[in-house]
């Protein structure tokens, strides 16, 4: 079971009405792996994590999660299957009338297996995990702020225990320190809980300290798919506006010295 | 994915220790269909066990709150587990020693507290709706100074919404009460010989109070709950915010158009909704009373006076105002989350049509000697 890939999609299409956004996309995520989904703004990194987790459907291709399509099965596999991943969306997507420590614990509550004593104290270290203080526990989406946001949607995303982390921008919309903090978070998670990690992002600094593998999605397919370093020689207009720019050279400087 | 298991029992010549085996993933995914099974289980020996962990394969965190619960929150003597196990364990032992701060449970002081609040809830949604309606004064005093001002294609474009869009529901709803009131007053006016005075009930019932009324509940329904939610959804995605930040008047922009449109769709509304279920009337008596539609239309100016219908379209006038009004207040007061949301929507229609019914209550009682024959 563990040598399967965790995903793998194979000749993904996708279109909106006349708008090819998917030509024939293969991609393959094995275990462990923390892989960058990179690409221009519209590019359609987002509709590709909506395919991944069963959101959407592609017009032609097939999407597998731990080795099975992803709709194959009862209801009863495929909910089974749903909680094996946890997302992170792209603006948090917490539950607005539910406090901090509610909407983290709402994904067990909704397993009926938990006890209520047993939630509060897994929601107490799930708020310990990404750093956030006890007391904002009773804090209402609305009073947060966007790094605090995306701190409680990763606690969520981290309820059931996930094998599988999907991030879409994951430090979008915040400033160069608290992106920092939170890409050093996700790596430090990633670690502890074994976790594979496939993230979205244009942001470079993010993708220079986190990811193992990088994919390129350029002109409706994957352009590249290798490491960091491989990905970084690659001959294209794209990678080297991306990579080689000035911004992407000291970003990737910059991680290199850390390290 | 390997089974947990879990064997918990006196081994034999151990003393009176009883010794608990654990083996195989304890993980959410693998507990969860055998939870209290386990639960139990591990409850039953407890924390004076001798806890063997070395067979786990794979422990994550709501495993390791099943052991600390089991523990009773301590760590056993008797422990033999490996250093990675007792960090995972030592996680949730870290955090169960500091709990979260709880919501405060609900006392009988709160419950006073409530009723009181839902008394101090209505002078604040009173003094919030005078505020508004002052604003509204005071933007129209402002727009009479300034012509160019005026929001003109979102009045015109509300109007659209509220009024136009609104005439075949309008019509099918006066229609059928029509038919149903007429139908149900020929069968006792027969009995007493007295079928003409059908036209009388119906007109005046439907132009005075029924057209007025009807339009009402239905505009309220309809263009109130769309109005509210409206605004409701404006301050959850913060563009109430943006258009401040621009400088922008709220009111001028959102509140006044929709007042002014449903101001002025309303009376027409009533016009219409009126001679529909007038219609449904005549085609209902001549149906069951074989009067005729002649017959009908001739007597109908004669024993309803004019009167009537400038109440009925005044009304309308006034319900749709304040429709608008109070729909328009409670959008504004949505915060930002879901539930507020639906909860400001439900009030806004339940209260417009209470509003609308009172004023009627008003009208009824101001209007007594006017346009009633005899
Ligand atoms: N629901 C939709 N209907 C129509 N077009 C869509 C929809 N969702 C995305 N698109 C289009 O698909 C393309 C990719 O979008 P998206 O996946 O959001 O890009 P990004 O890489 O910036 O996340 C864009 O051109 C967008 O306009
Ligand atoms: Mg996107």
């Amino acid at each position: 079971m563990s040598d399967a890939p965790v995903i793998e999609l194979r000749g993904i299409v996708t279109r909106f009405g006349s708008n090819l956004v998917h030509d024939g996309i293969d991609l393959s995520v094995a275990r462990g792996e923390v892989v960058a989904l990179v690409g221009g703004s519209g590019s359609g990194k987002t509709t590709l994590l909506r395919h991944m987790i069963g959101l959407t459907r592609p017009a032609r291709g097939e999407v597998s999660l731990f080795g099975e399509p992803l709709f194959s099965g009862s209801l009863r596999e495929q909910r089974a299957r749903r909680r094996r991943f946890g997302v992170l969306f792209q603006h948090g997507a917490l539950f607005s009338a539910l406090n901090v420590a509610e909407n983290i614990g709402f994904p067990l509550r909704e397993l009926h297996v938990v006890t209520p004593k047993e939630i509060r104290d897994l929601v107490a270290l799930k708020l310990a995990m990404v750093e956030l203080e006890p007391s904002t526990a009773l804090l209402m989406p609305a009073e947060l702020s966007g790094g605090m946001v995306k701190r409680v949607a990763l606690a969520r995303a981290l309820a059931l225990e996930p094998e599988l982390l999907l991030l879409d921008e994951p430090t979008a919309g915040l400033d160069p320190d608290r992106s920092a903090a939170f890409v050093e978070l996700v790596r430090s998670l990633q670690a502890q809980l074994e976790l594979t990690v496939v993230l979205v992002t244009h942001d470079i600094d993010t993708l220079a300290a986190l990811s193992s593998k990088v994919a390129i999605l350029a002109e409706r397919r994957i352009l590249s798919y290798a490491s960091q370093e491989k990905t970084m020689e690659l001959d294209h207009p794209f990678v080297a506006s991306f990579f080689r720019g000035e911004f992407g050279r000291r970003a990737i400087a910059r991680s290199r010295g850390k390290t | 994915m390997r089974a947990p298991t879990a064997s918990c029992g006196l081994s034999a010549g151990s003393g009176a220790r009883p010794e608990c085996r654990l083996e195989g993933d304890w993980t959410l995914r693998a507990l969860a269909p055998r939870a209290d099974e386990f639960r139990r289980l591990l409850a039953r020996a407890g924390q004076g066990a001798s806890w063997k962990l070395d067979g786990v394969t794979r422990l994550d965190s709501f495993g390791a709150t099943l052991l600390w619960h089991a523990w009773r929150e301590q760590w056993p003597e008797d422990l033999s587990a490996d250093d990675e196990l007792r960090a995972v364990i030592g996680r949730i032992a870290a955090t169960a020693a500091e709990p979260l701060p709880e919501a405060r449970a609900f006392t009988l002081t709160d419950a006073i507290v409530v009723l009181g609040a839902a008394l101090l809830g209505f002078a604040n949604h009173l003094a919030g709706f005078v505020r508004l309606a002052g604003q509204l004064c005071l933007d129209i005093a402002y727009l009479l100074r300034h012509p160019g001002d005026w929001p003109l294609r979102e009045i015109s474009a509300n109007f659209y919404k509220v009024g136009a869009k609104a005439t075949p529901v309008a019509a099918l709803v006066g229609f059928l009460i029509g038919v149903v009131l007429s139908y149900l007053s020929a069968l006792q006016l027969r009995a007493f010989g007295a079928d003409i005075y059908i036209v009388n009930i119906l007109g005046l019932g439907i132009v005075r109070e029924l057209g007025p009324v009807l339009v009402s509940v239905l505009v309220a329904g309809r263009s109130g709950s769309a109005m509210t939610a409206q605004l409701g959804v404006m301050r959850v995605t913060e563009e109430l915010d943006a258009l401040s930040a621009m400088g922008i008047s709220r009111t001028v922009r959102l509140v006044l158009p929709k007042v002014v449109a449903l101001t002025v769709a309303m009376p027409l509304l009533v016009l219409w909704t009126s001679a529909v279920a007038l219609f449904g009337g005549m085609v209902s008596a001549w149906v069951q009373l074989d009067l005729g539609f002649g017959f009908f239309l001739d007597t109908l100016p004669r024993v309803v006076p004019v009167a009537n219908l400038y109440i009925g379209l005044a009304k309308g006038a006034v319900f749709g105002l304040s429709i608008a009004l109070v729909a328009c207040h409670f959008g504004l007061r949505v915060r930002p989350n879901t539930e507020s949301l639906s909860t400001n929507t439900t009030a806004s229609v339940v209260s417009a049509i209470t509003v609308v019914i009172l004023i009627d209550a008003v009208f009824a009682i101001a209007t007594r000697s006017i346009g009633v024959p005899g």
